[in-house]
Formats: structure tokens, C-alpha cells, sequence
């Protein structure tokens, strides 16, 4: 018997002889890049479009909602992110049919009719550590576009700051007899630094435009409340500090970047610089200009970049992630890997039940998962020790069922109890039941998981819910912080009481924070403005967020 | 628009001469309180607008706090929300008690 073991090489070879053909060479004119696709493409195949939340391959994916579906159809899009309407018309054109992803955002409810309508056939909703690990074990594509800043006439290509998924997506697809396709801003005679290698990437095509790419990680300080800046002294005080946090990750969002501009002025003010927040894995976030300038962060790895902050970074590489031309390369699987085993992660989100699982999935809308959970989770694989991984391990109550010492990560939510239109925080139920039942899914999509999760903070106190022994206590533990919402106002006030006189529940007063005294004089920069000033006029903040 | 009015006590009686206090602005998310001394035989009052209708409850139990976290009679709070939430509200009002015992 004999058996061909090349397959896949030999039908890469045919694709790439085929677009030879018909004289397409390494770069490709952008006005016949969908017959690029019509040539290469086969029906069924897998194919990875390059979307995260910053960057995306937005003209390719525009050509590939114009291709003709009798020559492309039924394949299967692996693709971490769904942002632009183009990603849903290929399924509504039935170019596409099977949907594998991490994240849909603003196309969310598009997303759930879709499905509704059996147009979209839906594998899973991943995270996107899930999803990339899957491009190198069964979903490898056949075909991948991804973005980059520029190529030389070789194919080499140069990723700018924005590198972000683009290495994961391009040694899954490459290695495994798969097509690169990359659409870049500009061909120039000599890329500043090889970011993907010529031999990896089949064709190039410039974009009549540059990529996509959006800011979402700037919040303005004029933004931030003087709540939040309550929630942010109790992180600092009551976690960072006794913790010894030097290593964390930072959700994004105006609660985290509260803590973030009260470093340099309350953290400062307590002893803490150099004992706290040393090193971060996080977007390079303008509300950490301050604490960099201060010199309190001292490293930060990224996941992708932000607009306006290419030159600031650039002059502090001593902190950032630069190449040796000078831009930082960002990496979002070895960022999000970076943040998995560091010793903190705080973040925000829209629902928590009674265990202290949280949610941001809403009725009527697929948003799926970004890095989340990846972050907000117990790294059970983690060996090394570090003083407040120790301190959360001895603590945990989940520790005294064994004789066997180990650390423990800290997973805290960092919520305020109303979220805005006076939307209660805390559930009995999870809106996620509902979007199983709605969209037949075989989980409630739930972001952090109730018994990863080791500190609550709301706006009344701080809940360490992983000192609770019991599912009542914990129940009781989480109404304690829940303020005025219905769940809050349900609290057995003896238990609660109980559960304060314990320390496994502290109110403001008890960490010596007087409420009256978290005023947005705190924050070290109150505006946009003042971030520019921090920078010494190196951050060049994008048009809609100057007001002056 | 939604007017409420509570009132608990009687407490230990706010002195007649106490200056009044004021905290907080009218502003989306934000309101104003002003604390003045009155003769209300002992009772603590509280008279809120609000723009945000439907939240009677929550308002209840905030204002209930807040006569028990303090205990002051002859006391009359009034209370312009343009929409703050609970945190917000005991914030002002604690910001307007440490006014008004200056």
C-alpha cells in the first residue's frame, strides 16, 4: 500500500502554480486581490482572517466578501476577532459557512441572528490563547491574511507596533503547508526590521488605505470618578500593599486607570514606590504615563500598541519591548502568557452572581471572550513564589483540604455596584443562563470563574472571597459589598457583620481610607492634556481625544 | 421627576445656630444636598427631587443609613439629583455632614 504523505504540500504547490498562471507574482496589484482569492481559495477551507481587537487585514477582508460564491464558498473562518460588518457578509453571502472566534463586540447581535438563521454554523467561542493554540493542533487554516505596516519587494514584512497576532497566525498557517497573505501600508526598498521572514508569506498586496486600527485603550482622566478613585485607594492599600503586588496585568477601563494615575501621588504617599507594580503586562495605556515618568513602572510587556503612543514608547525602551530599529514589537500570545503567570490580575465587568462568577454577556448579543479569561484565572501551573502568591495560598481556604502547601494567583473584580442607567452589578442569575439557552450553547459563556476569583472590590469594601470556607459564606460575603442593589439589600446584616469582624470583609473605614478624602485631586493627571505634559509632549494623542 | 420625602428620629438635636452646608453640583450623575438646622422636633428630614423615577426603594434604605450612621435631629437634607448613584449620594451626604460640623 502506498500512501501520500505530502498532500498538503502538493495542494500548496498547485494553489501557488495556479496564481502563477495567471501572472500573480509576491506582491499583488490591490485592484486583483479577489482574483488572488478566487484562485487560491478552495471551498471548505480554513481560512484566518487577522482581527483582534486593534488590528485587522480590513481590505482583504473586504475582497473576500466581493468574491464570487460559486468559486468560494462554505469555509471555515478561525478568526480571533469580528469587528467589521465585512466579516459577517461572507457568511450572509455564504462564502463562509463555519465560524470558529473569540470576540464579536459591536457585531455581536448581527452575529446572534445570523446564527439564528443557520447561516452562521458556530463551532466554538474561545478565548484567544484557545484560539491560537488551536491554529497548531485542529484548526489550522489553509489560508491566512494577516496586516502589516510595510514589505520590501522580497515579501519581508515589517509589523510596526501593532505586531500583535500576527506571528501566531503566521507560523500556524506556514508550517503547515498554508497560504500567507498580508496586506501592508506600504512597500518600501528596506523593511526597518524583519518581522515575518520573505520565505513565510506567499503575496503581498498594499492596501489603497492603511489598516484598521482603533484606540481602544486610551480613557480619558477628565472621565474618571471620584468612586472610582475610592476603589482604586482600597486596591492599593488594602491588596498591592499587604500583597507586595510587583508583577500584574490591568484590565482596561476607567476603574483600572484610576489606580494607575493615583500611583505616583497615594501609592507614593503610603511608601510604595518600588514595593509595588514593577512590571505589567498590558497595552501601553497613556493613564500609565505618570507612573512610568515616576518611576514606579518599571517594565511593561505588551499585547499590541496604542495610537499616539508609538513615539513615547519608542524613547523608553528601557521599560518597553523595542526592536533594534527602535518601534516596539508587541505579541499578544506571549503577553497574554506573560500576564498568566504574573502575580495579580484586576479587571471590570458587567455581571457577578452569587458565587462570584462574572459575565459580560448581555440578552441578544454573542460578545464571546477576549483575554480575560486567560488572565483572571488560577495558574495551576505555576512553580515559582513570590510573597503575595505565597500569602493568597495560605490564606485560601481551599488550601486547608490538603497537607500539600502551594500560592495561589489574586483574581480580583474591580466593580462598581451600579454600572450606568443605574444597572445593578450583582444578579442572582447571570444573563449568560439565558445566551446558552437562546443559542443553544453547552456552557453560560461566564468570563472569570466565581472560585478563581479571590477579591471582590466595589465601592463599599473589599470581599476576600477566597478566605470563605463555605458557598453561603461566600454568597453573603458578596452581598456585603453589593451595596444598595437588590442582592446587596438581601444581606443577612449578622453574617455580614460577621464576616467584617473576621477581616474577610473590609469596609473603607477599616483599611483607615475616609471616603471623603478620594477627590480627583489624587489622580496625577486629570486630562488628556496632562498626559501630554507627563510625556514631555511625546504622546501624540489621537484627534478625538484633544479638546484643546 | 419623583419628590420623596422621609424622616426618622428623634435624635439628639442639631444646635438652632449651625450654619448651613452645601456638597455636590447638578450635574449628569451628580446632585447637590444642603444641610440646614430646623425645628423639627427632633426628627431628621429628608426631601429629595430627583430626576429618575422609580428607584423609591433604594432611596429608602440610603436615607435610613444615613439617619442611623448619624443620629442628628432638627436636621433638614435636601436633596437635587440629576441621577447619582447610591455611592454617590452617601458620598455628598458625607461630605455635607463634615461641612456642617466644621
Amino acid at each position: 500500500m502506498t500512501t501520500d504523505w505530502n498532500r498538503g504540500a502538493e495542494q500548496r504547490r498547485r494553489r501557488l502554480e495556479a496564481a502563477r498562471e495567471r501572472g500573480l507574482g509576491k506582491l499583488v496589484p490591490a485592484e486583483r486581490a479577489v482574483e488572488l482569492l478566487e484562485t487560491l481559495l478552495a471551498p471548505g477551507d480554513r481560512l484566518c482572517v487577522e482581527g483582534n481587537n486593534q488590528k485587522h487585514a480590513d481590505f482583504l477582508s473586504a475582497c473576500l466578501a466581493q468574491v464570487d460564491p460559486a468559486r468560494v464558498h462554505g469555509l471555515h473562518v478561525v478568526q480571533s476577532n469580528l469587528a467589521l460588518p465585512q466579516h459577517l457578509d461572507v457568511f450572509e453571502r455564504g462564502i463562509a459557512a463555519r465560524l470558529d472566534f473569540c470576540y464579536s463586540g459591536e457585531q455581536g447581535v448581527r452575529m446572534a441572528r445570523l446564527v439564528k438563521e443557520g447561516r452562521i454554523e458556530l463551532g466554538a467561542i474561545h478565548t484567544y490563547l484557545e484560539l491560537y493554540s488551536r491554529y497548531f493542533v485542529d484548526l489550522t487554516p489553509q489560508v491566512a491574511f494577516v496586516a502589516a505596516q510595510s514589505a520590501d519587494a522580497q515579501g519581508n514584512l515589517y509589523t510596526g507596533p501593532n505586531t500583535e497576532d500576527t506571528p501566531a497566525v503566521v507560523e500556524g498557517t506556514a508550517f503547515k503547508n498554508g497560504i500567507v497573505i498580508a496586506q501592508v501600508n506600504e512597500i518600501v526598498e528596506r523593511v526597518p526590521r524583519v518581522d515575518v521572514p520573505a520565505d513565510w508569506v506567499g503575496f503581498v498586496v498594499q492596501a489603497p488605505k492603511p489598516h484598521y486600527i482603533e484606540p481602544i485603550f486610551t480613557r480619558d482622566p477628565a472621565q474618571i470618578s471620584e468612586i472610582q478613585v475610592l476603589m482604586a485607594m482600597m486596591v492599593i492599600k488594602g491588596l498591592y500593599a499587604p500583597y507586595q503586588v510587583t508583577r500584574l496585568n490591568h484590565g482596561i477601563g476607567f476603574d483600572t486607570a484610576a489606580i494607575e494615575l493615583i500611583l505616583p501621588t497615594y501609592g507614593a504617599s503610603l511608601g510604595l514606590k518600588d514595593r509595588i507594580c514593577q512590571y505589567m503586562t498590558v497595552n501601553p495605556c497613556p493613564t500609565l504615563i505618570p507612573a512610568i515618568e515616576s518611576g514606579i513602572v518599571k517594565g511593561i510587556h505588551c499585547a499590541g500598541s496604542e495610537l499616539g503612543m508609538e513615539r513615547y514608547v519608542e524613547q523608553r525602551s528601557d521599560v518597553f519591548f523595542n526592536g533594534p530599529d527602535g518601534s516596539m514589537r508587541s505579541n499578544r500570545v506571549f503577553c497574554q502568557l506573560a500576564g498568566h503567570y504574573v502575580d495579580l490580575f484586576i479587571g471590570s465587568t458587567l455581571q457577578i452572581d452569587l458565587e462570584g462568577n462574572s459575565s459580560t454577556a448581555t440578552l441578544n448579543r454573542i460578545a464571546g471572550f477576549g483575554g480575560a479569561p486567560n488572565f483572571g484565572c488560577e495558574s495551576r501551573g505555576r512553580r515559582h513564589v513570590s510573597p503575595g502568591w505565597l500569602k493568597a495560598g495560605e490564606e485560601s481556604a481551599a488550601s486547608r483540604m490538603s497537607k500539600m502547601p502551594r500560592g495561589r494567583k489574586l483574581v480580583v473584580q474591580l466593580v462598581e455596584t451600579f454600572r450606568e442607567k443605574m444597572q445593578p452589578t450583582f444578579v442572582e442569575r447571570l444573563d449568560a443562563w439565558q445566551l446558552q439557552e437562546d443559542f443553544g450553547l453547552e456552557l453560560p459563556p461566564v468570563m472569570v470563574y466565581g472560585d478563581d476569583v479571590t477579591h471582590l472590590v466595589t465601592e463599599e469594601g473589599i470581599a476576600h472571597l477566597h478566605r470563605c470556607t463555605t458557598l453561603a459564606e461566600r454568597e453573603q460575603a458578596i452581598r456585603g459589598v453589593a451595596g444598595y442593589t437588590p442582592v446587596g439589600l438581601r444581606r443577612d446584616r449578622g453574617a455580614v457583620a460577621a464576616l467584617q469582624a473576621r477581616g474577610i470583609l473590609q469596609r473603607p473605614e477599616d483599611l483607615g481610607i475616609d471616603p471623603r478624602m478620594a477627590t480627583r485631586d489624587l489622580l496625577a493627571a486629570k486630562s488628556i492634556k496632562d498626559l501630554v505634559r507627563w510625556s514631555g509632549g511625546l504622546y501624540e494623542p489621537p484627534n478625538r481625544f484633544r479638546n484643546w | 421627576m419623583e419628590h420623596l420625602v422621609y424622616e426618622f428620629g428623634p435624635y439628639p438635636p442639631l444646635p438652632a445656630a449651625t450654619a448651613a452646608a452645601l456638597a455636590g453640583v447638578v450635574s449628569s450623575g451628580n446632585m447637590e444636598v444642603l444641610l440646614e438646622a430646623r425645628p423639627l422636633e427632633g426628627r431628621l428630614r429628608l426631601v429629595i427631587d430627583t430626576a429618575i423615577e422609580g428607584y423609591a426603594d433604594t432611596w429608602r434604605a440610603v436615607a435610613a443609613d444615613f439617619a442611623e450612621r448619624h443620629r442628628v435631629g432638627d436636621l433638614l437634607v435636601t436633596i437635587n439629583d440629576a441621577g447619582a448613584t447610591p455611592s454617590v449620594v452617601t458620598l455628598r451626604l458625607a461630605q455635607a455632614m463634615e461641612e456642617l460640623q466644621r
